[in-house]
């Protein structure tokens, strides 16, 4: 199908540039996106009969890594300089 | 206000019935990557294509310091070690409770479902059952008319009765009375007559009588010695 309406797992990596230029990025192009994004993975995961452990762990290990991003700062300054 | 201009229900679309859920999530390595990436890397890497990456980035991050080790990384060891034993151990039993739980909870809608049908079918019958007593009115009427029609009768029989009876006593009074008439004109007419004999008798003809009857006592008397 065209190129606007297909998800993103199945655009090519070459056309990922048009595709760019294609979506909107208005606040609620963004918003609209991001309710998707997370409709489509509780639907995957969360909102099954069988659910296992994969459908949290993913989250926390997602947030973990967020949370180091954010802290990253805070890490970098070398922990030998304060007192031993 | 409902515009009843604009059309309902024009489309095939509606809530119910809700599509069942699917049976089980995507598939997931090492409950922390999805089974997509290692597919995605499968034709250009092979199948140890992605471990190798995750190996190389792992020793990146950690020479280049990028990830720092600290305290929290021993922490963070310890947690995840227990997280995980504690997800090997108990998982299958956590995850048979909450089916056990779904599972009664679709018995108990199925059942409601079955008893709403049961119930439907018995009143189905029942009303079958009280079409075929209704064809059943005519003879109910006839029987009432039967009913109706002796009643008639028995009464139509009893006034006659009663006709008769009265009747028959108006005509036993007039003959009772004639009977009695005649009976006190025959005792007066003997009481009469009586009393006018003995009048007639006078003294003599009653001496002249007695006189007589002596002697004829007398004549009995010698007749009676001489057979004697």
């Amino acid at each position: 199908g065209p190129l606007s309406e297909r998800p993103l797992m199945e655009v090519r990596l070459g056309e990922l540039h048009t595709w760019a230029s294609t979506c909107s990025f208005s606040a609620q192009g963004l918003l609209a996106a991001v309710q998707r994004a997370w409709g489509s993975y509780c639907a995957k995961y969360i909102h099954v009969k069988q659910g296992g452990p994969a459908g949290i762990s993913m989250l926390l290990a997602g947030y973990c890594l967020l949370s180091y991003g954010w802290n990253y700062q805070h890490f970098s300054k070398a922990s030998y300089l304060r007192n031993s | 206000v409902l515009h009843t201009t604009r059309p309902l229900h024009t489309t095939q679309q509606s809530l119910a019935p809700v599509p069942p859920l699917p049976e089980k999530g995507g598939e997931v390595r090492h409950g922390l990557i999805p089974e997509e990436f290692f597919q995605f890397l499968y034709p250009k890497t092979g199948v140890t294509g992605p471990y190798m990456l995750g190996t190389g980035l792992l020793l990146y991050l950690l020479s280049k310091e990028i990830y720092v080790v600290n305290h929290e990384t021993a922490a963070a060891a310890c947690i995840l070690t227990v997280i995980v034993y504690a997800i090997k151990k108990f998982g299958p039993d956590v995850a048979a409770f909450a089916d056990k739980l779904n599972e009664e909870k679709m018995a108990s809608a199925l059942a409601m479902k079955n008893d709403t049908i049961q119930t439907l079918q018995t009143a189905i019958e029942e009303e079958k059952k009280e079409q075929w007593r209704a064809e059943g009115r005519s003879y109910l009427f006839d029987a009432k008319r039967n009913n109706i029609a002796m009643l008639l009768e028995a009464n139509y029989r009893e006034r006659l009765l009663t006709v008769y009876n009265e009747v028959k006593k108006r005509l036993d009074y007039q003959v009772a009375l004639q009977n009695l008439k005649r009976q006190k004109e025959q005792d007066h007419m003997i009481q009469w007559v009586e009393k006018n004999v003995v009048q007639s008798i006078t003294p003599q003809q009653q001496k002249e009588s007695i006189a007589k009857c002596i002697l004829d006592l007398k004549a009995l008397s010698k007749s009676a010695h001489a057979t004697v």
